[in-house]
């Protein structure tokens, strides 16, 4: 028993230093000089500043104007933001996209509340991009363009959904449709091998490519 | 759909030819034999002996190993809880975390001690990275090669030829760590970092937007932490969202590889199990009960999560798959790993004890979720934990040759070693401890207003599948949640101000989860010792074959009965109603 004790206490400390400090430091350490822009978060820059992370989606809203000419608040104050028209929109995310602070929505199958939910995204989705794409009906809205994803920053959206966004933007931003479409697939990715996982369009680097082709004023 | 099922196949045909592979490298490094790591990792091994003052060439009974094993692992309690408990005055917190409740910390020590990696904190907001490195890191590692060694100790018992011994738990322990999981940690972290995973010390990074609003992208020694975490069966994140985090877990690729790495141990330990006792049939008649139980599940939730929700349904959208949209229930799923991958992940990390996310489970369809949930009803033996996985499922192989004796009538043996009235007894109080464990503490949880404290969903079927699967995740050392339960309530402040826990379910669920690991693997260690000291007969005419279709059916049998029988009335209760009604609560 003794013995044992004296055993492990010398085992907590030699695996503690070799797991605990060698091991992740030395593994930072290679990563920092192999993949250098991997290992610190896949950083996007514009003009050299730092706008996002490739991997990391972000929100495209404003606040909502009133009639005064001031930013519109809700009941706590909070300015009101609505869907920024001139962008590609990304998914709907439980946490306003954030990086630092990450939760699931945890919406249950059967759940009021998540039906509730899908009918308000069905119903906002519908209304910004309708005026835009004339024969959009609720059937055909992708799952993706009215769920939450799981990490509340999925930096993805399905290809059905931005081809029906390309519609307002086209309009939006005076380009021809075939413009549009061009940059979208320019920005999907397809399957990793042509097998795994799902395609998706990179909302934020899609985004940026907008700026470039046609800068808003 | 018919692409889904093509990655399925993928996957699983992968996990098949590389079970050879590695299953007899880990056969060789078990024996003592020389494997091509040995120039590279023989010093530090023997070094580590010397620092640790133990001879490895020192054998151990089954009572000498669990006390080595009971020993190492409460020092390792002790040592982690003080970790956690003094995050304040540690170095590389950059964010000046101080430390979580007592009760969460006690939680959170039992979880990692146990490889369950339960998680009531969210990581990101919670940890520093010193925590997460020096103290969760290093259990990652060393609570899975606990798990191992005491599979290769029960190994040893079945091929002793009359001896007590088992082995030493010390050679076990390091060769299970300097051999294997160190080694696929390197690779696996390397592949993950160069798909976008994090891998560093700096500070939390502030940028602004393309729309000119704050985003803070928290950072981290990230991919060293998931390496280990998927091989180990541990599956405790760095983020609140685990392996859905595109920092934890990027690309379609490194998606593959977190899976892959959840279930290659486990599956490949059957293949050294067959090497080490002589009878390579015997490792994959295990083998092949373990696929085919996973491969139903697989081929349940799938459609399941294909077809979507009743709220969704109820919300006039339409969940059918068309050109360039996936379909299906997409509530809580990543966009890149669409259905079928978070569906083929769900199912992979609850019947191994990984317990890792890509996907909310909570926010699966009713049918979805009662996979997930069958997977941990069914006691870690589909591939299981790395170790438990195997030791678990010889407690299975045992009684159905105990049964499967009865049914024809002869003594029953297996691998020419008699089972008799001790060995199972001890099997069935080991096989029947963790369900007792898991559902003595839901029905206790569900039942007093201590424990509906934790509930997210309210008190109706949803509320009740929470409060269930934390505890049947917690009993099997699984980890994974239905993340609305709760037991540690954070406020939007920083640095864990006014942060407390809910007392009863950190309390409760660490007491599940450190008696659901420690019981059966005494018990285990004792059905080992028990079969190391008898004699190996003669296979004769009249001894039932257990290595041929007929034993895999009966092993499946007996798995599938034991879990049903003790777990479906409470799954009606939860998942099974829920997936039967178009009404909403």
């Amino acid at each position: 028993m003794r013995k044992d004790l004296l055993n492990s206490l010398l085992a907590a400390i030699v695996l503690t230093v070799l797991f605990g400090l060698v091991y992740p430091l030395v593994m930072t350490g290679v990563s920092q000089v192999v993949f250098p822009g991997e290992a610190n978060g896949s950083k996007v820059s514009v003009n050299g500043k730092v706008v996002g992370s490739s991997l990391i989606g972000q929100s495209f809203s404003r606040p909502a104007i009133g009639k005064n000419g001031k930013p519109k608040l809700d009941s706590e104050g909070k300015e009101i933001l609505v869907p920024d028209r001139r962008y590609f929109q990304p998914r709907p995310s439980a946490t306003g996209y954030s990086a630092d602070v990450t939760s699931f929505s945890n919406l249950g199958p059967n759940s009021i509340e998540a039906r509730e939910a899908v009918r308000r995204n069905l119903a906002a989705y519908v209304a910004l991009e309708k005026p835009y794409d004339h024969s959009l009906t609720k059937g055909q809205v992708p799952v993706d363009a009215v769920t939450e994803s799981a990490s509340g920053v999925d930096p993805e959206i399905s290809q059905a959904n931005a081809w029906i966004q390309a519609h307002r933007i086209a309009a939006v931003r005076r380009l021809s449709p075939a413009k549009v479409d061009e940059l979208v697939s320019q920005h999907t990715h397809g399957r990793f091998l042509g097998v795994l996982g799902e395609p998706g369009v990179d909302v934020l680097q899609l985004n940026i490519a907008l700026d470039k082709e046609a800068p808003i004023k | 759909m018919a692409q889904g099922w093509l990655q399925v196949a993928i996957f699983v045909l992968v996990v098949v030819a590389l079970t050879r592979p590695l299953g007899a490298y880990m056969a060789r490094v078990y024996t003592g034999q020389r494997v091509f790591l040995t120039p590279a990792v023989g010093w530090a091994e023997r070094l580590t002996y010397r620092l640790l003052r133990v001879d490895p060439t020192s054998e151990q009974d089954w009572k000498a190993y669990a006390r080595t094993l009971i020993v190492f692992s409460g020092l390792f309690w002790i040592a982690l809880y003080l970790i956690l408990r003094t995050q304040g005055i540690q170095p590389f917190n950059p964010a000046g975390f101080h430390s979580a409740p007592w009760d969460v910390s006690f939680n959170t020590t039992s979880s990692f001690i146990t490889n369950t990696n339960w998680q009531y904190y969210g990581g990101e907001t919670t940890l520093s990275y010193f925590a997460q490195m020096v103290g969760l890191t290093v259990q990652n590692f060393v609570s899975a090669g606990v798990g191992m060694a005491v599979a290769v100790a029960m190994i040893r018992g079945f091929v002793a030829r009359s001896g007590g011994s088992l082995g030493n738990f010390w050679q076990d322990l390091v060769r299970s760590l300097y051999y294997i999981l160190l080694p696929l940690s390197v690779v696996v972290a390397l592949i993950l970092v160069s798909q976008g995973v994090l891998q560093t010390l700096g500070h939390a990074f502030t940028l602004t937007t393309l729309e000119g609003a704050n985003q803070t992208l928290a950072l981290g020694p990230v991919a060293s932490q998931i390496a280990i975490k998927q091989l180990g069966t541990n599956g405790g994140g760095f983020f609140n969202v685990n392996s859905a985090m595109p920092f934890e877990n990027a690309t379609q690729l490194s998606n593959f590889v977190e899976m892959l790495a959840i279930v290659l141990i486990p599956a490949a330990l059957t293949y050294t199990y067959g090497r080490m006792v002589g009878a390579q049939r015997q490792g994959w008649a295990i083998f092949a009960a373990m696929l085919v139980l996973w491969v139903a599940f697989i081929a349940v939730i799938v459609p399941a999560e294909q077809h979507g929700t009743v709220a969704q349904h109820a919300a006039g959208l339409h969940t059918t798959a068309f050109d360039g949209s996936t379909g299906g229930n997409m509530e809580g799923k990543e966009q890149r790993f669409g259905i079928a991958d978070s569906a083929l992940w769900a199912t992979t990390t609850t019947v191994t004890s990984n317990g890792s996310v890509n996907a909310a489970m909570e926010s699966f369809t009713g049918l979805g979720g009662a996979v997930p949930m069958s997977g941990l009803a069914a006691s870690e033996v589909i591939f299981g934990g790395v170790g438990t996985g195997l030791y678990s499922m010889l407690l299975f192989v045992l009684l159905a040759v105990f049964i499967g004796g009865l049914m024809v009538g002869r003594t029953p043996e297996y691998l020419g070693k008699k089972i008799q009235a001790r060995e199972i007894k001890l099997v069935s109080l080991s096989v029947l401890y963790t369900p007792l464990a898991a559902l003595l503490a839901a029905g206790l949880a569900s039942a007093t207003r201590l424990g509906t404290r934790s509930i997210f969903a309210g008190i109706n079927p949803q509320g009740f599948s929470e409060t269930l699967y934390a505890y049947l995740s917690q009993a099997n050392n699984n980890g994974s949640a239905f993340a609305g339960y709760t037991g540690f309530i954070q406020p939007n402040a920083p640095g864990n101000v006014g942060a407390y826990g809910i007392s009863f379910a950190d309390l409760l669920g660490g007491a599940v989860m450190v008696t659901a690991r420690f019981i059966p693997i005494l018990l285990v260690l004792a059905v080992a010792g028990s079969l190391a000291t008898k004699k190996v007969s003669p296979a004769g005419l009249g001894t039932m074959r257990t290595d041929n279709p007929t034993f895999v059916v009966l092993l499946i049998g007996v798995i599938v009965l034991v879990g049903a029988l003790t777990f479906f009335p409470a799954l009606l209760l939860g998942p099974i109603v829920q997936s039967l009604t178009t009404r909403l609560f």
